[in-house]
């Protein structure tokens, strides 16, 4: 009853908005920290506010804040609603600023409990309201539990051996300082194994992002001049897939066009309108433009005119896309060739006819091919797939990393070990698992030791 | 005669009892098998050691006698972990086995309120689940108000010497056959623990040229708080190092059968302890280590046995003999005494409350390897707070209870009784989740104030406690308001030092918290007349405050939870919702707050919520 917590309060899926909600006695400064606009903590109570959620100086999202103090609110404590732009990425996004801020995440019904607790609502509601924290804990248990099967949990186990396996160490030169036969860990012999950690939780993470990415949705971007035919090519693979056309306006950030389901994946297929506003002005802006969208996107279909020459823009924009993961569209083939293919520098080349709705396979098999989505859908998906297992990787992350500066700084082993210790406990958070037992079995296990 | 308290046993957990019982004025007795052997040291020639020199430190504070007992005994100390960082530091003392229980005897003799006397106790007058007092082997009857039970290993105890088996307890003393069937006849669960000493080799008989010497600090060290040392640095006595052969272990693998525990013999039934396994399961279960270390420990001043540690074994003696003198510098060793395995009676110890009174019976207090605990610390420690706790219940005031953050010993208690055990209990310094906050040095800091206000701690020593507060305090004041400048002089100081050089000003306090500034460079700046001690806490408290902090933040969550109460007549069944398997935990160890319910085991986390939701409901008043 005592921290922050924080979850999404809107059913999951692409709506308009999405309302993050915190409740707790620290939810207004936390909010703060994460929101540019008013001193939260100055404002007025049940009023909303204007303004951006950043990390670390970047936009995450423009906002609507709602600020309640106590005791006016639905649990009866200081409570912060986040009024985001609907999509999926973004509304994880801020929640998972806020757990690293400080909040934790809401158990199932938990708003609830606390609106209970704190004699908001009546017992009637209450004896209801236990019933589902129950059954929502058993099934969010489960589900934790099944989410965490095969590769992923594995992948999770192994990083906390690896520390479990430092920690017994550091322990037995604690409780054994005089069994000279067992390693003495040394700051200078842990600091690889750290280093070693930290590369992993890295990779972990990055794939986890990706694996989110997946699931939900591949934000891409059709890039090119105008005339070059992303247009019919955005119709051809809306018409193919029978795309539910959602088009959601009303914010200032991606536009998404609409969304392809391919083999089980979402591509969300972003506005270009951006560059097509441009079609009939100067070519400066468009190119500016494509940059803007490139860097938002995850995949880029760069399509150009087989009939034409390059151009110097297109030339530019080539370098920027071969940053990101993309594929080449050599449209109008059922035109005179005249585009100077030895000159691209591209590699994933897909030769089509829109006109002739030609390529529209090859195409969609390369985008399979470069997600690997049949590899993904026949195993088991090595990535942590939530919000909470995320951040809690993250802050294991940010501990190792703490460690590694202490021992850098020199600090003696009992130090340096808390934050590797921290570190082990969210990994296990993670599994579900108890710390304390764990070591004590390790150590017990794997060294000798007696009177 | 009646007593107000009786003591049964007289090892540490009873020497304990018995001295903080009577040092709060209340008429005790100590009944024992044998007077001889009142704080006698069976096993180890040590006091002290990880976790545990901090626990004899943490008795000191609280007012008991182990610590003052050990500085009159030691022959060796040291302190270990020195390296380490200040979190685990620990003291470990080689203390003579005929010094250190004659002293303890002198002192349990010069109290007053004390009575001490040989006697067999087979059972407990219960009336009413309520203890009124103990019956002798010869039926005598003596009544009391309270009794305590710290009978050690001698609750039916039964000697393992390879296929041999003889009821007695350490030294061949007679044990008591019938006690723990009349407890478990009282409806307490009684379990059945093993553990094992080594050989003790007579010293004449070692070469000790062919072993590597082990000696204490140069520097003097004391348990006690209030203590000069009383020994002479240049006068310790050396431990030796020696290692098992590849000849050992192969006289280990071809006479496995012939030993007790991995024979099948005696149909030993009792659990050991995980972290002091037998030399057989050593090389059974490390079969690709080369060797195993083992300390020569001098037991005595007074006579010649060396105690072999790391060399417990259940073979029979011929293979003993052969296994002793397959080790480099033993191979002419005499054995004086073989090694054994004793197998002895325990309560289970989720039956106690955190006061170490029983649960089932009211008035019966237990401490010590009864309670499944192996060592000498921690039998001392539950023997001082069963004691303590026995008068407080006796003056009618509330028990004095050790929080996690607070103690080793309030680690070891709550483990034991919200936990249970396995294998017969040792302290280790990962037990405890505050370590940092748990240290050697900062024990009268953290519990003098319970030793004074219980009354074992007298005023002169307390004064001294809260003049080392107020030393403190002023040395971190001084350095607070003592700046220096980026002047040439304190730019090449700082870089003679490997420490980056001043663009402005700063405080002597701050510049300490550099890792690599210690106290005696903070000294080249400003002088600071004051004890080591004194600096030393100031040191550790400035250099690791971002991480005392977070840790007495983490203690402030659990605490809050601590003070939860659940109330005693909770009805677990009751209660929709909580897993089955949690109900069945709860309902067996009643945790007295919501912070020991979580540290049930199959207890998670949703089953705290749906209590503290229950709880809120019912006893709307209670648990606020």
């Amino acid at each position: 009853m005592d921290d922050t917590i924080a979850a999404i309060s809107t059913s999951s899926g692409v709506g308009a908005i999405s309302i993050i909600r915190v409740s707790g006695k620290d939810s207004i400064q936390i909010v703060n920290k994460i929101f540019k606009g008013k001193n939260l903590n100055n404002v007025k109570t049940h009023t909303i506010n204007y303004g951006y959620i950043v990390e670390k100086e970047k936009k995450i999202d423009e906002v609507l804040v709602t600020v309640m103090k106590a005791p006016k609110t639905f649990t009866a404590e200081d409570t912060v609603e986040i009024n985001c732009h609907g999509g999926i990425i973004t509304t994880k996004k801020i929640l998972e600023l806020l757990i690293l801020n400080g909040c934790r995440l809401a158990e199932p019904g938990e708003f609830t409990k606390r609106a209970y607790l704190n004699e908001r609502i009546d017992l009637l509601e209450a004896e209801a309201v236990m019933d589902i924290i129950n059954s929502k804990t058993e099934k969010s248990l489960s589900l934790a539990i099944n989410q965490l099967s095969g590769n992923t949990s594995n992948l999770i186990n192994k990083l906390k051996e690896k520390e479990l396996k430092i920690l017994s160490n550091i322990e037995v030169n604690i409780d054994y300082p005089e069994y000279e036969d067992i390693e003495v860990l040394t700051n200078d012999k842990i600091l690889p194994k750290l280093e070693e950690i930290k590369e992993e939780m890295k990779d972990i993470i990055k794939n986890s992002e990706e694996g989110k990415l997946i699931k939900e949705g591949i934000n891409t971007a059709i890039i090119g001049r105008p005339n070059v035919g992303k247009s019919s090519l955005l119709n051809l693979l809306l018409e193919e897939e029978k795309a539910i056309v959602t088009d959601i306006e009303g914010t200032t950030r991606d536009i998404i066009e609409g969304k392809i389901v391919l083999n089980g994946i979402i591509l969300n297929i972003l506005d270009t309108a951006g560059i097509r506003k441009t079609d009939n002005i100067v070519e400066e802006i468009g190119v500016k433009k494509s940059i803007e969208l490139i860097d938002k996107s995850d995949l880029i279909l760069f399509v150009l005119n087989n009939n034409e020459q390059l151009t110097e823009e297109e030339m530019n924009i080539m370098e920027k896309v071969k940053e990101k993961k993309y594929i080449t569209i050599i449209n109008k083939c059922d035109l005179e060739n005249k585009l100077e293919i030895e000159k691209l520098n591209l590699k994933n080349i897909i030769y089509m006819s829109t006109l002739n709705k030609e390529g529209i396979i090859e195409l969609k098999n390369k985008i399979i091919e470069i997600y690997d989505l049949e590899e993904i859908e026949n195993n088991d998906m090595t990535y942590l797939n939530n919000a909470r297992s995320i951040a809690l990787l993250k802050e294991s992350l940010n501990l190792v990393e703490n460690a590694i500066k202490n021992i850098k700084n020199a600090f003696p082993i009992d130090i340096v070990e808390i934050d590797i210790k921290e570190s082990c406990t969210k990994l296990n958070e993670i599994l579900g698992e108890n710390y304390n037992e764990n070591l004590l079995n390790e150590l017990f296990s794997n060294f000798c030791l007696g009177k | 005669m009646n007593y107000e308290i009786i003591v049964v046993g007289g090892g540490h957990a009873g020497c304990e009892a018995a001295l903080a019982s009577a040092r709060k004025g209340h008429n005790t007795l100590l009944i024992t098998g044998n007077i001889n052997n009142i704080a006698d040291m069976p096993c180890n020639p040590s006091i002290g050691g990880s976790a545990k020199g901090i626990v004899v430190r943490e008795i000191d504070a609280l007012g008991g006698e182990m610590g003052v007992n050990a500085d009159k005994g030691l022959i060796q100390i040291k302190m270990l972990n020195s390296g380490k960082g200040p979190a685990v530091q620990a003291l470990r003392a080689q203390a003579d086995k005929i010094t250190y229980p004659k002293e303890m005897l002198k002192t349990l003799k010069n109290t007053k309120n004390l009575e001490i006397k040989e006697g067999m106790v087979e059972d407990l007058i219960i009336e009413e689940n309520k203890v009124k007092g103990i019956i002798l082997e010869d039926n005598t009857k003596i009544l009391s108000e309270i009794v305590i039970l710290t009978t050690g290993t001698y609750l039916k105890a039964d000697i393992m010497v390879g296929d041999t088996r003889r009821r007695e307890g350490p030294h061949g003393e007679r044990p008591s056959n019938h006690l723990s069937d009349n407890l478990r006849k009282y409806g307490l669960k009684i379990i059945r623990l093993k553990t094992g000493t080594p050989q003790r080799i007579d010293k004449n008989s070692i070469d000790f040229t062919k072993t590597k010497k082990e000696l204490g600090d140069n520097v003097y060290r004391t348990f006690s708080f209030d203590r000069k040392a009383s020994y002479d640095i240049d006068k310790q006595v050396p431990c030796h190092l020696v290692y098992t052969t590849e000849e050992t272990h192969k006289i280990i693998r071809e006479n496995l059968n012939k030993s007790s525990m991995y024979g099948g013999l005696n149909d030993v039934t009792g659990v050991g302890p995980r972290y002091c396994p037998s030399i057989e399961d050593k090389v059974v279960r490390f079969a690709d280590k080369e060797r195993h270390q083992l300390f020569l420990e001098p037991e005595s001043l007074y006579y010649d046995d060396i105690y072999l540690q790391g060399f417990s074994t259940s073979m029979p003696y011929d293979v003993q003999e052969k296994m002793v003198h397959s080790i480099k510098g033993l191979e002419n060793a005499k054995i004086l005494k073989y090694a054994y395995a004793i197998e002895y009676d325990a309560i289970y110890p989720t039956q106690m409350k955190l006061s170490l009174e029983n649960k089932i019976i009211e008035n019966l207090f237990t401490a010590g390897q009864i309670n499944g605990t192996s060592g000498y610390e921690e039998a001392a420690g539950q023997g001082l707070i069963a004691g303590i706790n026995a008068a407080l219940k006796l003056e009618g005031k509330d028990p004095l209870i050790l929080k996690r953050n607070e103690a080793y010993i309030g680690v070891l208690i709550d483990d034991l009784v919200t936990k249970g055990i396995r294998d017969p209990y040792r302290l280790l310094t990962s037990r405890a989740e505050y370590r940092l906050l748990l240290r050697s040095d900062n024990a009268d800091l953290r519990l003098r104030e319970y030793g004074h206000q219980v009354g074992l701690i007298n005023d002169e020593r307390y004064n001294n406690y809260l003049n080392k507060i107020k030393k403190i305090e002023e040395v971190k004041e001084i350095l607070n308001n003592n700046k220096i400048t980026p002047t040439e002089e304190v730019n090449k100081f700082l870089e003679e030092h490997n420490s980056s050089i001043l663009k402005d000003g700063i405080s002597l306090y701050n510049l300490l918290k550099r890792t690599e500034i210690n106290m005696e460079n903070i000294k080249n700046f400003i002088e600071l007349n004051y004890e080591e001690e004194i600096l030393n806490e100031v040191e550790i408290d400035i250099k690791y405050e971002g991480y005392i902090k977070k840790a007495n933040q983490e203690a402030e969550k659990m605490l809050k939870l601590e003070n939860k109460k659940i109330p005693k007549d909770i009805d677990y069944s009751k209660i929709k919702n909580i897993a089955s398997e949690a109900k069945q935990k709860l309902q067996e160890i009643n945790p007295e707050s919501l912070g020991q319910a979580l540290r049930i085991s199959g207890v998670n986390p949703s089953d705290i919520s749906i209590l503290s939701v229950y709880l809120k409901r019912n006893y709307k008043n209670e648990s606020k």
